[in-house]
């Protein structure tokens, strides 16, 4: 059984005297039924998976429709100038954002985290962190756990897909995930990372799924990128020890409430926003005189 | 949700639902076949039909016909591997009446000459569920270990094939019923805890007035 709330994590945390990776793992032991080895070792294969697809990122590539490719490089080469307004690190984190999101839409091997198209928000940030400060691969795994039981709340209390609540249901919550997973990475507390949490997903309530020709391209891979920079942000906020006001199971709640009341044409439709402006209908009219 | 669920799963891109779970509908039809399909004639109907080729859904289906999983990074080539191992395709752009936005109704053929069609949609995260077989009515994930049972519409065959589960301590998890006339065609469709053993499912198949027994172990 998941965890209905934060809170209930928060609580099992201050009661067992564990961290938050250990509330989690032992969760997924139990409902499982498997050792801590096995879980920690299908976790090794999602971070190795996460690895792979940024390691054979193939900048020459576009999808299908030709509308994505490319830009991961592109950010690589203007990180070599060394004269972003991002700084080094970030820039790698967007970077590899665009990374992963682009070889989604090639085609290639990735890691939904939690959906396909938010593919790139949670290892933009950890594998960065992961090369940069050169920290131990186990810390990160459990960073993982943080950031999977993060989602493991929100799909219970509210949703995980474009289709149900909208893109803050995507990229909204693979950029709380990957912001309580940082939190972790140093050393915040359980409290500073449901602060993340509720800071990170406030800042992308009511994102909407507005796909162009109904494909995981544009904007979802570009969306990675503000993902991933919201949840440095954030996660340096809670670690400054900036609060939410608004509990994180409450911001949670608004998600889902404004994810319900959001208009169907704004769910993963094609039928609204950024789907539907001339650009998009030319793009769509030249893609129906390709396809089939 | 399971914490796999996620954080995961592996898959090629760059859709969960038009891309993995599309592998998974071929995957699954070419289980419930039993045997190498060596054709198939393949109905795309609505969101598959309208932006399958930007997701990659037709390549998607042919590899889980082939016997891919939605990881294999194969995938976007098993257009050119079906043409390497003589598997034949076809693909139709139809209105399925009723059906789910992404739904695929696969006919195929094996090479032992047995044939299936299955009616399938792909509802979310990868996740998909089997709507129909050869024209009737079912309803089951292929998660779990399920027996589908085609027979005449007469009674005694529910209990001859529980009798024979039982047997074979097979436990029942979930049973479905459905006919399409009194008397006439029926389907059952049993999901189960435990595998079934092959010798239940060729004593199940010479039963008199039963047409077809398809068994499929559960597809991970």
């Amino acid at each position: 059984m998941s965890f209905k709330s934060m809170e209930e994590i928060v609580k099992l945390c201050s009661e067992q005297n564990k961290s938050f990776y250990e509330i989690v793992i032992e969760e997924d032991i139990n409902e499982s039924d498997i050792s801590l080895e096995d879980s920690l070792s299908k976790m090794k294969k999602m971070w190795d998976a996460m690895i792979d697809a940024s390691d054979n990122y193939d900048g020459n590539l576009k999808s299908k429709s030709g509308l994505v490719g490319g830009n991961g490089l592109r950010m690589l080469d203007y990180l070599d100038k060394k004269n972003s307004y991002c700084g080094s690190f970030t820039t790698n984190v967007i970077a590899e954002a665009l990374k992963m999101g682009e070889s989604n839409a090639c085609m290639k091997r990735i890691v939904a985290a939690p959906t396909a198209g938010s593919c790139g928000v949670i290892p933009a940030v950890l594998i960065s962190y992961y090369r940069y400060a050169d920290i131990p691969e186990k810390a990160i795994i459990q960073s993982l756990y943080v950031a999977g039981g993060i989602g493991q709340v929100i799909a219970e209390r509210a949703f995980v897909s474009g289709a149900a609540g909208g893109c803050q249901a995507e990229i909204g919550v693979a950029s709380a995930m990957a912001a309580g997973a940082l939190v972790f990475l140093k050393n915040g507390t359980v409290e500073q990372i449901c602060h993340a949490t509720a800071m990170t997903l406030k800042n992308l309530l009511g994102l909407v799924c507005d796909p162009v020709a109904g494909l995981v391209e544009v904007p979802c891979v570009k969306r990675n990128v503000i993902g991933a920079v919201n949840a440095l942000s954030c996660a340096d906020m809670a670690l400054a020890g900036i609060e939410s006001q608004v509990p994180v199971d409450q911001v949670i709640d608004a998600m889902k409430e404004i994810g319900e009341n959001m208009n169907t044409n704004y769910k993963e439709t094609a039928c609204g926003g950024c789907g539907i402006t001339p650009r998009a209908v030319e793009i769509e009219n030249n893609l129906k005189s390709i396809n089939i | 949700m399971n914490i796999f669920d996620i954080i995961g799963p592996i898959m090629v891109g760059p859709s969960s639902s038009h891309t993995a779970g599309a592998v998974r509908i071929g995957l699954v039809t070419r289980h419930l076949l039993a045997q190498e399909p060596v054709s198939a004639t393949i109905t795309l109907h609505g969101s598959f039909s309208a932006t399958g080729s930007g997701h990659g859904t037709q390549k998607a289906i042919i590899a889980g016909l082939l016997g891919m999983l939605q990881d294999d990074i194969r995938i976007p080539q098993s257009d050119i591997l079906a043409k390497q191992v003589g598997f034949q395709y076809r693909f139709e752009y139809k209105t399925i009446k009723d059906a789910h936005p992404n739904t695929a109704l696969i006919h195929v053929v094996g090479k032992n000459g047995r044939e299936i069609e299955v009616q399938a949609s792909s509802i979310g995260g990868g996740r998909i569920l089997i709507n129909k077989i050869d024209g009737i009515l079912v309803n089951f994930s292929g998660e779990q270990n399920t027996l589908i049972v085609h027979n005449i519409d007469q009674p005694g065959h529910v209990a001859e094939v529980t009798s024979t589960l039982s047997h074979k301590s097979v436990n029942i998890a979930t049973m479905q019923l459905f006919r399409d006339s009194r008397g006439g065609y029926a389907v059952m469709v049993i999901e189960t805890d435990q595998d079934i053993p092959i010798e239940s499912i060729d004593w199940l198949n010479h039963l008199e007035g039963v047409i077809k027994v398809t068994y499929l172990s559960a597809v991970k």
